[in-house]
């Protein structure tokens, strides 16, 4: 970082101290931090960074474009009278972090001056804190700054008054981006030790020696000794020279377990084709043999995203992805890269569908843990606190969700202390696109072609992001590489995206799209070189976001919001144009070829030339072999019911981490944008959570899209297969619920795994892939796309020092999407008129494993510490024949509400209805039924359902078969009672559980 | 003139031109969606139409303030043909993102001596300091506002991190004085707000969420009336189905209204 004075500072701040809100709520955040002295106030400033020389005038210009006069004053080279405040801190970026906010202030100024900053110009935006408070300890500066700041991406820079005084206000720093320029292409010997190879695969190419003679290597390629042999043996006998630093770092990124899913590919104990095939693949080709002409999928696992019918003109996309690894590191920057990037799935899909509805979900720790963590022993590198990993993801999928005008509609936060060491953070979304261009094409078919341009656009490369896809298949230690992380751009994406969607698209101008992840151009381009088998490059064309970046870091850079077009050279002026006129920079960097080879030059030298085959095919097959794991289920001993205080566990069941309100996140995300909202993320007049929601994506048509989603890691952790199974049927059950036909719904999966070299761990990942084939199956619903990421583990060390790793459960996560041929059949959950009946259709058991109640029960000292239970374990397959008469009934429009039971079993479907509208209900529980476990037992394939009155014997017939008991009534008052042979077992109201419900993310 | 013609403008992050031109078609206006920098390439074409509109979004990702950014290009490019527009018999409507366009702009509220480009009012950020997305109730005041005649009040959602409205005293007076206040936030009951959150989503001040000028021509208002077009949007919907299953979605919701004034001050 280069400290100088050749720079200005603007600095904004509001004349009124009452309107600095930011200010006002950081310092009770700053207060709930437990520090040593009291934060009496805090006020903040914005700054901008002014690079090379302005005149006074000038930076006069630059503060009227930036500041709003009706409430800001501005200082310019001057600083701000420190008015109460002890200490002063200030938060800007390190060189090369993305900074939004200077990109949009460069280009107000660019848009007023009609011309860009020179190239020795500079923006760069910082935040200033100025703290009223006695006595700041070190320590206490070390939580404040780690709550304003995250040191991976951003500097902190503190000065007391007496240095403000001194120095006349904080330093003028210029993050310029400075590298070593004229780094070279180098060649890399494979003929070494085993030990060396070793170290090669796990710690990278050798770059440089430092002054102690230390090597310095360039960070992971996870490769393992087979594939380096494989790679040695190619370029000794076909290329007979060694491999190019280029040619490694390509290899490594393409071969990744993040790209190429290697475990999942690996042929596994009996099953030659390995899992993926198997049972993924298998399960959809089954389906779609057994469906026949009723088939609803298009386009499955070939494209970016998976695509089903919606009506006879469009298709309808889905694709859920994760960014587990860089959102344990930077929280934000994991979310916002995460959602924003799968965003671009969409875009890419056949010839760019558009993004019209996006998911989340979050799967963390305790946010009350405040147990830390470290990296490194000795109490260095300390892990990021559950609660701040929590905020961060929530705040960057807010970001890049709202800023995209894509609606957030879908989403879940599922808390477990697995997730302590790595979070896991799911985004994922559904797209629209016309089954037929304009001009006839078909719109999911797409190839490059043999003299069609290679055309990047999007944001520029830099180094962030380098090693990203091979990180990801590594479990977090302290040599994490910090340029990992990076911040998502939505704006620079919504320009491309709305050009591409909205314009070039239905101008048939590109014969292929793909998206830019993982692994950059290196993966974009070579993937799309397989459609016309060729692909030449000359990398120095890529634009890069600052000199001097080595011709390896171009190649492999994940600098995101960037797209690979393939265009032929007649339709190049025309698209070149546009994009120019909507903001959007786009280069030729080659073309398509038909050499068989990917060949990529860098000022005229080959750093790469070798076969797309070996590319894409030489990796040597896994054999992975597994070995069953012990179950760790028991035998519960419950105490009797008379002993259990039944009132105050159902009222303790809603504030329960996994159960209670998370309103305070789905409020946070636009669900309203593009106007086809129908059945939103809460339910009822006292919003209540959803477990689907819908959207009416034509406003002509009456169809739409129903999401839903499920996901069981605490069943995960005694069984993987009934985790899978119960998970499929939930999330097929939720929108069975709300409307959507059997044959219409299709499924993603999302395996994130553990430990996945332990035998063990592949078992249990075999039993869960094992159990996703025979259930989808079963109920006829396809899997359309899935991802995988399998090392989710922290190694590191306790508050003790004592070393330990922290393993995510195996956590099986079922997207569910559906098209529902009329929104009029939709029902909510909410209890809606006094008198109706209440029905419980399905049946459960009494085993406890895995459930929310067991849990409380284990740590209320109710039951034994290691009380783990047995799991629920049902046949779907005969569960259909309720699904069958449910949607009958359904499409008829005879219920008055639905609820599908999962987490939280009847009890939760009883108290979200009531609560939902604000009515109670009256409820007998069967003499036969032990209370507790009617209540609270999570067995799957079950309905809450009302109705009127008049046909409860109607459904009391056609439901015999099906395991139908009558609770009672909906009340006319917010009464809840429930009771058993005459006698109340439990009682309360409406409000008091709202109180509760509300109660647990009150202060978030 | 039976038909208005309408000019949606998009491009740098304005995200609700298809809803709101959908709007306004099926209220029986033609639109156009232009993006912005063709706007720019050919000014003139703004005289072709007869309702102007800045849709929401998030213009420039909200950097250096919301509506700021966007403003500033088209107080540097359109100011002359947007001082045609407004001072022929026309309209203008901002809407949430737009409606900080228009502030920044100074279209809204304009000054006391009817002249316009002077910014005198602010929408800063949430007094929660957090993006709410939500169900709000309003209620119109005394206004001549083109786009609120019959409507007395009404529910819409509301989208925004920056919606906390701002004015210093003096403004404020004048802007009651001046009838250009259009809409206030209120309870379920359908009283003012008072300030008080969440029926006041942002803390703006006076529980003020619109505002109007020339004669109520001019509109700009926090909330967004084009995802309350029909029933299907209405959070109660599922259970208005529930109580009455051959309900049709298609039946107006109550943000239709502020269209079908906008293109019957045509007819």
């Amino acid at each position: 970082m280069t400290k100088t004075t050749a720079g200005h500072r603007l600095e904004i701040f509001y004349r009124d101290a009452e309107l600095d809100t930011r200010g006002l709520l950081l310092q009770d955040k700053l207060n709930s931090l437990g520090l040593s002295a009291v934060v009496e106030e805090v006020r903040l400033s914005e700054v901008y960074t002014l690079e090379g020389d302005f005149s006074q005038a000038r930076l006069k210009e630059v503060a009227g474009l930036l500041l709003n006069p009706v409430v800001h004053d501005c200082l310019i080279d001057e600083a701000r009278s420190l008015g109460t405040a002890e200490v002063v801190l200030e938060v800007g970026f390190l060189p090369g972090v993305t900074d939004n906010i200077a990109h949009s202030a460069a280009e107000t100024l660019a848009d007023a001056w009609g011309t860009p900053l020179a190239v020795d110009q500079g923006i760069y935006s910082s935040t200033i804190y100025y703290i009223q408070v006695a006595n700041l300890t070190t320590e206490d500066r070390r939580l404040i700054g780690r709550i304003l700041a995250n040191a991976l991406i951003q500097r902190l820079d503190w000065k007391d008054r007496s240095s403000y005084v001194a120095d006349k206000g904080m330093d003028c720093i210029i993050p310029r981006v400075r590298l070593e320029v004229g780094k070279k292409i180098s060649l890399v010997d494979l003929k070494i030790s085993e030990a060396e190879l070793i170290a090669l695969g796990k710690e990278g190419i050798i770059d440089h020696c430092d002054e102690q003679g230390n090597i310095i290597r360039r960070g992971p390629l996870a490769l393992d000794l087979p594939s380096l042999a494989a790679i040695a043996d190619y370029f000794a006998t076909l290329e007979q020279r060694q491999p190019t630093d280029l040619e490694l770092e390509a290899l490594a990124q393409t071969w990744s377990e993040h790209c190429k899913h290697t475990i999942f590919a690996a042929a596994i104990d009996d099953l030659e084709e390995g899992l993926y095939k198997t049972y993924i693949k298998g399960a959809t080709k089954k389906i779609r043999q057994e469906r026949g002409a009723e088939d609803i999928c298009v386009s499955v696992f070939v494209d970016n995203s998976g695509a089903i019918i919606f009506d006879d003109e469009y298709l309808v996309t889905d694709k859920v992805e994760t960014h587990n690894s860089p959102s344990a590191l930077d929280p934000f920057g994991g979310s916002i890269t995460g959602i924003v990037g799968v965003n671009r799935d969409t875009v890419g899909f056949g010839l760019g569908a558009r993004p019209i509805i996006n998911r989340y979900g979050f799967c963390v720790a305790d946010p009350r843990d405040y147990e830390p963590l470290y990296r490194s022993p000795g109490g260095g590198n300390q892990a990021l606190r559950p609660r701040r990993i929590l905020d961060g993801i929530v705040d960057g999928v807010r970001v890049g969700g709202n800023c995209s005008g894509i609606p957030t509609t879908q989403g879940f936060l599922t808390f477990h202390p697995g997730y302590k060491g790595k979070p896991l953070v799911f985004v994922g979304t559904v797209g629209l696109i016309p089954r037929k261009t304009e001009s006839g094409r078909l719109s999911h078919e797409k190839a490059a072609r043999p003299g069609d341009y290679i055309v990047v656009l999007g944001g520029r490369v830099g180094l962030d992001g380098i090693h990203g896809a091979t990180f990801s298949s590594e479990a977090l230690t302290g040599g994490s590489p910090a340029t990992a992380v990076q911040i998502g751009d939505p704006i620079t994406q919504k320009k491309f995206s709305d050009a591409i969607v909205k314009e070039a698209r239905q101008r048939n101008l590109y014969s292929s799209i793909t998206d830019n992840g993982a692994g950059g151009i290196s993966c974009s381009v070579a993937e799309m070189a397989r459609e016309c088998n060729g692909c030449r490059v000359d990398l120095e064309k890529v634009p890069v976001k600052y000199p001097g970046m080595a011709p390896w870091e171009i190649w492999i850079s994940e600098s995101q919001e960037r797209m690979t077009l393939a265009v032929p050279p007649e339709k190049w002026p025309e698209l070149e144009a546009l994009l120019s006129n909507r903001g959007v920079e786009a280069t030729v960097i080659g073309e398509f070829t038909d050499s068989g080879r990917c060949q990529v030059s860098y000022q005229g030298e080959m750093v790469m030339d070798m076969e797309l085959e070996f590319l894409h095919n030489g990796q040597p097959v896994k054999y992975l072999s597994t070995r069953v794991r012990p179950s760790v289920e028991n035998e519960v001993v419950l105490p009797a019911l008379t002993e259990l205080p039944l009132a105050e566990l159902f009222t303790k069941m809603f504030k329960r981490l996994n159960l209670a309100s998370h309103a305070y996140v789905s409020t946070q995300y636009d669900f309203e944008v593009q106007g086809g909202s129908v059945l939103k993320p809460q339910v009822g007049r006292n919003q209540i959570d959803g477990f689907a929601t819908v959207v009416q994506p034509l406003p002509e048509s009456s169809k739409g899209v129903a999401l839903s989603q499920s996901l069981y890691p605490a069943v995960s952790d005694l069984d993987t297969y009934a985790a899978a199974v119960t998970a499929i049927d939930t999330a097929v059950r939720n929108l069975l619920a709300v409307g959507t036909p059997l044959s219409q719904i299709a499924l993603l999966d999302n395996f994130c795994w553990c430990s996945s070299d332990d035998p063990e761990r592949l078992w249990q990942l075999k039993e869960c892939a094992r159990a996703c084939y025979e259930t989808a199956v079963c109920y006829g619903t396809p899997f359309i796309s899935g991802k995988d990421s399998m090392y989710n583990d922290f190694s590191g060390y306790d508050g003790q020092d004592q070393a330990l790793t922290i393993s995510v459960p195996p956590t099986i996560l079922i997207s569910s999407i559906g098209v529902m041929p009329d929104i009029s059949s939709l029902r909510s959950f909410a209890f809606v008129k006094p008198g109706d009946l209440i029905y419980l259709l399905g049946s459960g058991g009494s085993d406890l494993g895995g459930s929310e109640y067991l849990s409380l029960l284990r740590e209320e000292s109710l039951v034994d510490a290691g009380a783990w239970g047995r799991v629920p374990r049902f046949d779907p397959g005969a569960l259909l024949p309720l699904y069958r008469s449910l949607q009958k009934w359904i499409a008829a429009g005879l219920f008055r509400s639905l609820y599908p039971l999962a987490q939280g079993g009847l009890a939760l479907a009883v108290g979200k209805g009531s609560m939902a509208e604000g009515l109670g209900c009256a409820l007998k529980i069967p003499a036969s039924e032990r209370a507790d476990l009617l209540l609270f037992n999570e067995y799957p394939g079950r309905f809450l359902v009302s109705l009127a009155p008049e046909i409860g014997a109607k459904l009391e017939k056609e439901f015999a078969d099906n395991s139908c008991t009558r609770l009672g009534r909906v009340q006319a008052d917010e009464e809840i009672i429930i009771s058993q042979n005459g006698e109340i077992s439990l009682q309360t109201t409406v409000s008091s559980l709202l109180t509760a419900y509300r109660s647990t993310f009150a202060g978030f | 003139m039976a038909q208005p013609k309408v000019l949606l403008l998009t491009g740098y992050g304005i995200n609700c031109e298809e809803e709101t031109a959908y709007a306004f078609q099926a209220c029986g206006a033609q639109t156009a969606i232009v993006h912005v920098n063709d706007l720019i390439a050919a000014p003139k074409q703004l005289s072709d139409y007869q309702i102007f509109v800045v849709p929401g979004g998030f213009s420039y990702g909200d950097d250096t303030g919301s509506g700021n950014a966007l403003a500033n290009k088209m107080r540097h490019t359109l100011w002359p043909e947007l001082m045609a527009f407004v001072a022929a018999d026309h309209l203008v409507l901002g809407i949430c993102n737009g409606f900080q366009v228009l502030v920044n702009l100074g279209l809204l509220p304009g000054d006391t001596d009817n002249s316009f480009g002077a910014r005198r009012v602010a929408l800063i950020a949430n007094s929660t300091a957090r993006y709410e997305c939500r169900w709000v109730n309003l209620l119109a005041a005394e206004t001549d506002s083109v786009f609120l005649r019959g409507v007395s009040s009404l529910s819409l959602p509301v989208a925004h991190g920056e919606g906390r409205f701002y004015a210093p005293a003096e403004t404020l007076s004048e802007l009651k004085q001046r009838r250009q206040i259009a809409l206030r936030y209120a309870d379920s009951e359908k009283r003012p707000a008072r300030g008080f959150f969440p029926a006041n989503p942002n803390g703006s001040l006076d529980d003020i969420a619109a505002l109007c000028a020339a004669q109520g021509r001019i509109f700009g208002l926090r909330p967004h009336p084009e995802r309350a077009f029909r029933s299907s949007h209405m959070p109660d919907w599922p259970e208005r189905l529930a109580l009455a299953p051959d309900s049709d979605w298609r039946e107006p919701g109550p943000g239709r209204v502020i269209f079908e004034n906008a293109v019957n001050y045509f007819s």
